[in-house]
């Protein structure tokens, strides 16, 4: 399928690198590379989940795509923009386009403000609005999340954590963002009430076209609302491809591993996990390659770059057609 | 009679908007080498239910029932009494292990601690039991971890030193809430085959806590699933997972996001939302959100009742087809 579409987001080349502190007075300090040359184009009106564990740099991708933080290499262009060449007011202006969603409806959310003061904070900060602009638009908001106008003036402590979550999402809806960072939107709600907010945000898809960036750990939930994925390891994408591809014929043996992790509900229909070979020290090579059960000598030397399988499918491994030989779970 | 016996407790806990059943009649038994499951969403009761077993409740609970572990009776045991089957006899393993540990005290001296105090042992043997436990549950470089901090150790580490203290002193009966919540899918696995295996090892009995059915399905026998502080649904797992008798059950798992499903599907959700404590009707405390509801659910909570051998449900109108084709 051609797509002719100027991109709404690309990532280009992306690295963040963060500054540890030292541990001996005069040995450099040591960095971390929170994101290694990451690549990915995001088309307006899709969705892009990003999966990986704790440290593998999502959260770090969902800052700088907000623009939250700089990346050290690589930019970020935004509807044909590039967000590293704005000056402050242009930075101000293009942040209407994008807004996010926070995973802790009970932090992100100002216990002391009304909810209109909340939700309209956007347009007051961005746009100057006037107060009477702003309860419009948190009406307006509110309603498209399924709240009522008379939570206008209610604080947030009077809410489920569900109906925060709605709250959060109508503050990122309410400057008509094309793009909508959502980092673990659902992971902090209650399995009855994750289904209501996932099915809202589909919803919103549907009615205004918002693109979504989808950070979760939740591969089920990735599954569902997303077009493409990117699994994250260590600060590099390991694999991206449709989720049917990613999830049926994984290539990479972490994304194998990751999905081999997740608890079936049958009981005694776990996979069991490949044997992880003891852990070793492989500086330059592949950095999943100390957990890896398919790795070999060149795995150990030379780090794999990320290559396209197919015009959809892109992995980063030595071993990926080994790998796909096997059928999934084996 | 069974290692622990739990009677029609009941807790009554004091809020800000007044008493609130926070129990509302739980009985249940657990026997050494069982492994037993409490599911359900947040404010259904059963973190309190383990901090009952613990004594741990809030200042100002109220308790009645019986909760007897081996010959005592918990529930009217003086406090020192409890303190000398805490981390003895009944091993605790809490959700956020970074908060579980101490942060100024090293690794080797919190595994110790319970050693030295519940057995007596010497500063000497206790941290050779230590570096014995830590191995045991596979933290690497053991021997080295013992004088570490728990900052220094990542998050599935800490879950293991927690593990660890739990065991130290081989107690009967271990309680896990939402032990692996806090962790990444590819750590949770290996807590949770760890926890299995030295269950297993060691004849103890698991009360395991968790809102996460998978979890659950991997590792324990018998599911209990509540709701407003009662027990609504209780059988093996392989039972309950079978048949979703209660609405409640059933409407939990449709509303799952799991692997497989098309692209924008819509989940089936579960009207309204999980009732406050303190709110709890008189009657079914899920009537207002199901769709079975008649009105007799409203008026008085129903009995147990079984539908299945050794699986029991307090419905009116349960599911009687199994769910799985």
């Amino acid at each position: 399928m051609p797509e002719v579409a100027r991109p709404l987001l690309v990532a280009d080349g992306l690295s963040r690198h963060y500054r540890l502190p030292r541990e001996r007075l005069f040995s450099p300090a040591p960095q971390v590379r929170a994101l290694s040359d990451v690549h990915f184009t995001l088309q307006a009106g899709k969705s892009l989940g990003i999966v990986g564990e704790s440290g593998s740099g999502k959260s770090t991708l969902a800052r700088l795509v907000m623009a939250l933080e700089v990346p050290d290499a690589g930019r970020i262009v935004f509807d044909g923009q590039d967000l590293g060449t704005l000056d402050r007011a242009g930075l101000r202006q293009a942040r209407a386009g994008f807004q996010m969603v926070f995973q802790d409806p009970y932090g992100s959310l100002d216990p002391r403000r009304k909810v209109w003061q909340t939700v309209a904070e956007p347009l007051a900060m961005l746009q100057g609005a006037s107060r009477a602009a702003q309860r419009e638009g948190a009406a307006g908001a509110l309603d498209a999340v399924g709240l009522r106008a008379a939570d206008l003036d209610k604080y947030p402590h009077e809410f489920s954590g569900g109906q925060r979550q709605r709250i959060a999402i109508a503050r990122a809806l309410i400057t008509r963002p094309r793009l909508i960072v959502a980092d673990e939107p659902v992971s902090a709600l209650d399995v009855s009430v994750q289904a209501q907010v996932l099915n809202l945000m589909q919803d919103l898809q549907d009615r205004f076209g918002v693109t979504y960036l989808f950070i979760s750990h939740d591969l089920g939930v990735v599954d569902l609302v997303c077009d493409e994925v990117i699994v994250l390891y260590q600060g590099r994408i390991v694999e991206h491809g449709d989720p049917d591809t990613l999830f049926r014929a994984a290539a990479h043996p972490y994304t194998r591993a990751l999905l081999e992790a997740v608890p079936r509900l049958e009981p005694g229909a776990q996979v069991p996990p490949a044997p992880l070979p003891a852990p070793i020290d492989a500086p330059g090579g592949c950095p999943f390659a100390p957990r890896c059960a398919f790795r070999q000598d060149r795995c150990m030397r030379e780090a794999p770059a990320l290559r396209a399988l197919t015009r959809e499918h892109r992995v980063a491994c030595h071993e990926a057609e080994t790998i796909l030989a096997r059928p999934a779970g084996a | 009679m069974s290692l622990l016996q739990v009677t029609d407790l009941r807790v009554t806990l004091q809020t800000a908007r007044g008493p609130a059943d926070a129990l509302r009649g739980v009985s249940f038994a657990l026997d050494r080498g069982e492994t037993v499951g409490l599911i359900g969403e947040s404010g259904c009761g059963k973190s309190i239910t383990a901090l009952a077993l613990m004594g741990l409740l809030p200042e100002g609970a109220r308790v009645a029932g019986s909760i007897r572990f081996d010959a005592s009776e918990l529930t009217t045991l003086p406090e020192s009494e409890l303190c000398a089957l805490r981390g003895r006899r009944i091993g605790m393993v809490f959700q956020e292990p970074m908060t579980a540990l101490n942060p100024l005290h090293t690794i080797g001296r919190q595994i110790a601690e319970p050693l030295r105090l519940h057995l007596g042992l010497s500063a000497g043997e206790a941290r050779q039991r230590a570096l014995q436990l830590l191995e045991r549950v596979r933290v690497p470089e053991a021997a080295r971890r013992l004088d570490a901090y728990p900052h220094q150790l990542s998050g599935g580490q800490r879950q293991r030193v927690v593990v660890a203290i739990a065991l130290a002193c081989g107690p009967d009966l271990l309680i896990a809430d939402e032990p692996t919540t806090a962790l990444d899918v590819t750590v949770q696995r290996e807590v949770l085959d760890l926890i299995t295996e030295l269950v297993d090892e060691q004849g103890m009995g698991l009360l395991l806590i968790s809102h996460n059915l998978g979890v659950m399905a991997r590792t324990v026998r018998r599911l209990m699933v509540m709701y407003g502080g009662s027990v609504v649904e209780a059988g093996s797992t392989e039972s309950v997972f079978r048949r979703l008798a209660h609405p409640y059950t059933r409407a939990l798992f449709a509303s799952r996001p799991r692997l497989g499903l098309a692209r924008g599907t819509r989940l089936a959700t579960i009207p309204g939302r999980v009732p406050e404590l303190a709110d709890l009707p008189d009657g079914c405390p899920f009537a207002e959100r199901c769709e079975r509801v008649v009105d007799e659910c409203r008026r008085v909570m129903p009995n147990e009742a079984a539908v299945a051998s050794a699986h029991q449900v307090r419905c009116v109108r349960p599911h009687l087809e199994a769910a799985h084709a």
